[in-house]
C-alpha cells in the first residue's frame, strides 16, 4: 500500500468519525434534556435576567461561596 | 468598597475601552480612507515624503482597526458582559481592578508607539503580524493580564453555567495567544548574523513554505479568533439583551460552537491554493472552508430566529437593525469566503481586488456593525443617560449600509474584471492585457470605494459623536433600562 492508499482510507474514516462525533454530539444533546438530565435552553436567560442581584440560573454551590466569605 | 452600599456592575474599564474602540475605529478608518484615495488617485502618495505612502499607511491601517480598534472593542465588551452573564462585579475584586487597569495603560501605551514604528518602517513584513519582537512582548504580557481577567472573574462568579458568549470570549483568549506566540517567533537579525543586523529587526524562525503555512495558519485564525469568535460572543448577548427574547436555540448555540472550533483552524491554507504547498493541503483547507459554511451559518440563523415574531422591533428600535444587518453580513461574508476558497474560482479571485472587497463586507457589515451596536446598549448603561439622537442613529445606519455596498461591489467589479483579464490570452497562447491595462480599467472602481470609504468614516464620526453627546448631553437616567436601550 502506497501513501496515496493510505491517505485515501485516512481520509475516509476521518469522515465517518467526524460525522458519528457530530450526530453523536447533537444526540446527546437532545437525549440529556428529554430524559431531563439537563435543560440547555434555560442558559439563554442567563443573558436577559443579569442584574448582579438577580438570582443565578444555575447557583454555585452554596458550600464554595460559604468558603469564598470565610476566606474574606 | 464599602460593605454597605448596594453592590452594582463597575463599568470602569468598560468605558476607558470604549474609548479607545472609538479612537482606534476613527485612526484606522481614516488611514483606510486615505490609502483608498490613493489607489484611485496615486499623487496622494507623494503627500508626506516616506510616511505618508501607500507602503507604510497600509500595516497602520490593518494593524490599528484589528489591533487597536476590534481588540479595544473585545475588551470593552468583555468588561461589560463578563461582569453581567457572570453575575459578580468588577468592584468584589480590587485585585482584578489593578490588574485590568494595568492592562489598560499597558495596551493604550503599547498600541500607540506600536503604530508609530510601523509608521517609520519598524516592521517584520508578515501580514498582521508587522509588529517587531518588543511589540509582541508587550502584546503577549497584555493578553495575559486579560487572561487573569478572564478566569479571575470566572472564578469568582455566582451564576455557575458559563453563558455562551463567555465560552467565545475564552475561545478567543485562548485561540490567539496559542497564535500569535507560534508565528511571531523570530529571531532579531543581530543574532542570526554574528553582529551585522539589527536588534530590533527580527527574521522568521520558519522558511519558504513552512514560514507561509505557519503565516496563513495565523492570518486565516486572526479572523476567526478576532474577528468572528468574539463578535459571535457579542451578539449572543447584545441581540437577546436589547429584544428582551431568548436565544432561539441554545443547543443550536453549543453545536455551532464546537463546530466553529473545530473546523475554522483547518481552513487557513486556502490562503495558498496553487502555491508550493503540498496539494492535499491546499484540498484540505478549500474542503475545511466549504465545511465552515455551517457553524457560521448555525449562529447566524440562530441570532435570525432568535427574532422570531418580534421582527417589528426591527422597524421600532435602529439599534435591532443594526444587529440584524450584522449577521445579515455575516452570512454573506461566510458563503462568499468558501467560495473564494474553491480552487477553480480561487484561480481567478487570489490576488484581486476581490478579497478586499470580501475582508470588507466582513469587517464593515459585520465586525464594526456589531461593536458599534454593542457600544449603543453599553452606553445608557454605563453613563446612566439615555442616547442623544435616535435620528442621528438612523442616518448614520443608512449612510453606512449604502457605503458597505459600493465598498463590495466596486472591489466585486474590480476583481473579477482584473482576473479575467489577467488570464486572458489569445488565439495564440499570449497574454492580451499588460498589468497596466487592467489598472485603468479599475480606476472608476477605485474611485467609488475611495467615496465609500470617506462614507463610511463620516458614519463613524456620526456615531462618536453620538456617543459624545450621550456621555455629556443625554437625559439622565433614574435607573438602568432593562431591554431595550432608550434613545431620544
Ligand atoms: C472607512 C473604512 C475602510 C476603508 C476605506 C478601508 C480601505 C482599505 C484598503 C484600501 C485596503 C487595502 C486593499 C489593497 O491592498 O488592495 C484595506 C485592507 C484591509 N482592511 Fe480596510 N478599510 C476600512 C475599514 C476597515 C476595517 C474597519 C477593518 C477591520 C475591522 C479593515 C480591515 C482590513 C484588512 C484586514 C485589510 C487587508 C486585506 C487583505 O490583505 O486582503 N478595514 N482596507
Amino acid at each position: 500500500m502506497d501513501i496515496r492508499d493510505l491517505q485515501g482510507y485516512g481520509s475516509f474514516f476521518m469522515t465517518i468519525f467526524l460525522v458519528v462525533m457530530l450526530y453523536g454530539y447533537i444526540i446527546h444533546l437532545y437525549r440529556s434534556e428529554k430524559k431531563g438530565e439537563r435543560d440547555y435552553e434555560k442558559y439563554g436567560r442567563i443573558a436577559l435576567d443579569d442584574e448582579v442581584t438577580s438570582t443565578p440560573v444555575e447557583d454555585k454551590p452554596a458550600s464554595k461561596r460559604e468558603n469564598e466569605k470565610e476566606k474574606k | 468598597m464599602q460593605a454597605n452600599a448596594a453592590l452594582e456592575y463597575d463599568y470602569s474599564l468598560a468605558k476607558k475601552f470604549t474609548f479607545l474602540t472609538i479612537l482606534f475605529g476613527f485612526l484606522g478608518m481614516l488611514v483606510g480612507t486615505i490609502i483608498a484615495a490613493q489607489m484611485a488617485f496615486p499623487e496622494l502618495n507623494y503627500l508626506l515624503g516616506e510616511y505618508g505612502t501607500f507602503s507604510r499607511l497600509r500595516p497602520i491601517h490593518t494593524n490599528t482597526v484589528v489591533f487597536g480598534f476590534t481588540v479595544s472593542a473585545i475588551f470593552a465588551t468583555w468588561f461589560y458582559v463578563g461582569q453581567r452573564v457572570l453575575k459578580v462585579s468588577m468592584a468584589e475584586s480590587r485585585f482584578l481592578m489593578v490588574v485590568g487597569n494595568i492592562q489598560f495603560w499597558l495596551y493604550f501605551v503599547g498600541a500607540l508607539l506600536a503604530t508609530v514604528s510601523l509608521l517609520f518602517g519598524i516592521s517584520s513584513s508578515k501580514e498582521y503580524a508587522q509588529y517587531e519582537w518588543p511589540f509582541d512582548i508587550v502584546v503577549v504580557l497584555v493578553w495575559v493580564l486579560w487572561g487573569f481577567n478572564i478566569m479571575g472573574l470566572i472564578g469568582i462568579r455566582r451564576e455557575k453555567a458559563l453563558y455562551i458568549s463567555v465560552w467565545y470570549y475564552l475561545a478567543c483568549f485562548l485561540g490567539i495567544a496559542m497564535l500569535y506566540l507560534f508565528n511571531n517567533m523570530a529571531i532579531p537579525t543581530y543574532f542570526a548574523t554574528e553582529g551585522l543586523g539589527s536588534i530590533v529587526h527580527s527574521v522568521s524562525m520558519y522558511s519558504g513554505t513552512n514560514d507561509a503555512l505557519v503565516q496563513w495558519w495565523y492570518g486565516h485564525n486572526a479572523v476567526a479568533f478576532g474577528f468572528t469568535v468574539p463578535i459571535v460572543g457579542m451578539i449572543y448577548y447584545f441581540l437577546p439583551k436589547e429584544s428582551g427574547q431568548a436565544i432561539y436555540s441554545y443547543k443550536l448555540s453549543l453545536l455551532s460552537f464546537w463546530g466553529l472550533m473545530f473546523v475554522y483552524l483547518w481552513a487557513g491554507s486556502h490562503h495558498l491554493l496553487w502555491s508550493t504547498v503540498p496539494d492535499w493541503m491546499q484540498t484540505m483547507g478549500s474542503a475545511f472552508s466549504i465545511v465552515l459554511i455551517l457553524p457560521s451559518w448555525g449562529s447566524a440563523i440562530n441570532m435570525l430566529l432568535t427574532m422570531k415574531g418580534e421582527w417589528n422591533q426591527v422597524t421600532e428600535n435602529p439599534l435591532i437593525k443594526f444587529m440584524v444587518l450584522a449577521s445579515t453580513f455575516y452570512m454573506l461574508s461566510t458563503i462568499e469566503g468558501p467560495i473564494q476558497a474553491i480552487k477553480s474560482v480561487n484561480a481567478i479571485a487570489h490576488f484581486t481586488d476581490w478579497i478586499p472587497g470580501h475582508v470588507h463586507d466582513g469587517v464593515l457589515g459585520w465586525v464594526v456593525f456589531m461593536v458599534m451596536a454593542s457600544i449603543f446598549h453599553m452606553a445608557p448603561r454605563m453613563f446612566k443617560r439615555e442616547i442623544y439622537s435616535r435620528k442621528l442613529m438612523e442616518m448614520q445606519f443608512w449612510l453606512q449600509t449604502t457605503a458597505v455596498v459600493l465598498y463590495f461591489t466596486s472591489m466585486w467589479i474590480a476583481g473579477i474584471t482584473q482576473g479575467m483579464m489577467w488570464r486572458a490570452v489569445d488565439e495564440y497562447g499570449n497574454l492580451m492585457y499588460s498589468f497596466i491595462d487592467t489598472v485603468t480599467v479599475l480606476h472608476p472602481y477605485y474611485a467609488i470605494r475611495a467615496l465609500s470609504g470617506v462614507m463610511y468614516l463620516t458614519g463613524f464620526i456620526m456615531f462618536a459623536y453620538n456617543i459624545y453627546k450621550t456621555m455629556t448631553a443625554g437625559r439622565e437616567l433614574s435607573e438602568e433600562p432593562q431591554f431595550r436601550t432608550p434613545m431620544a
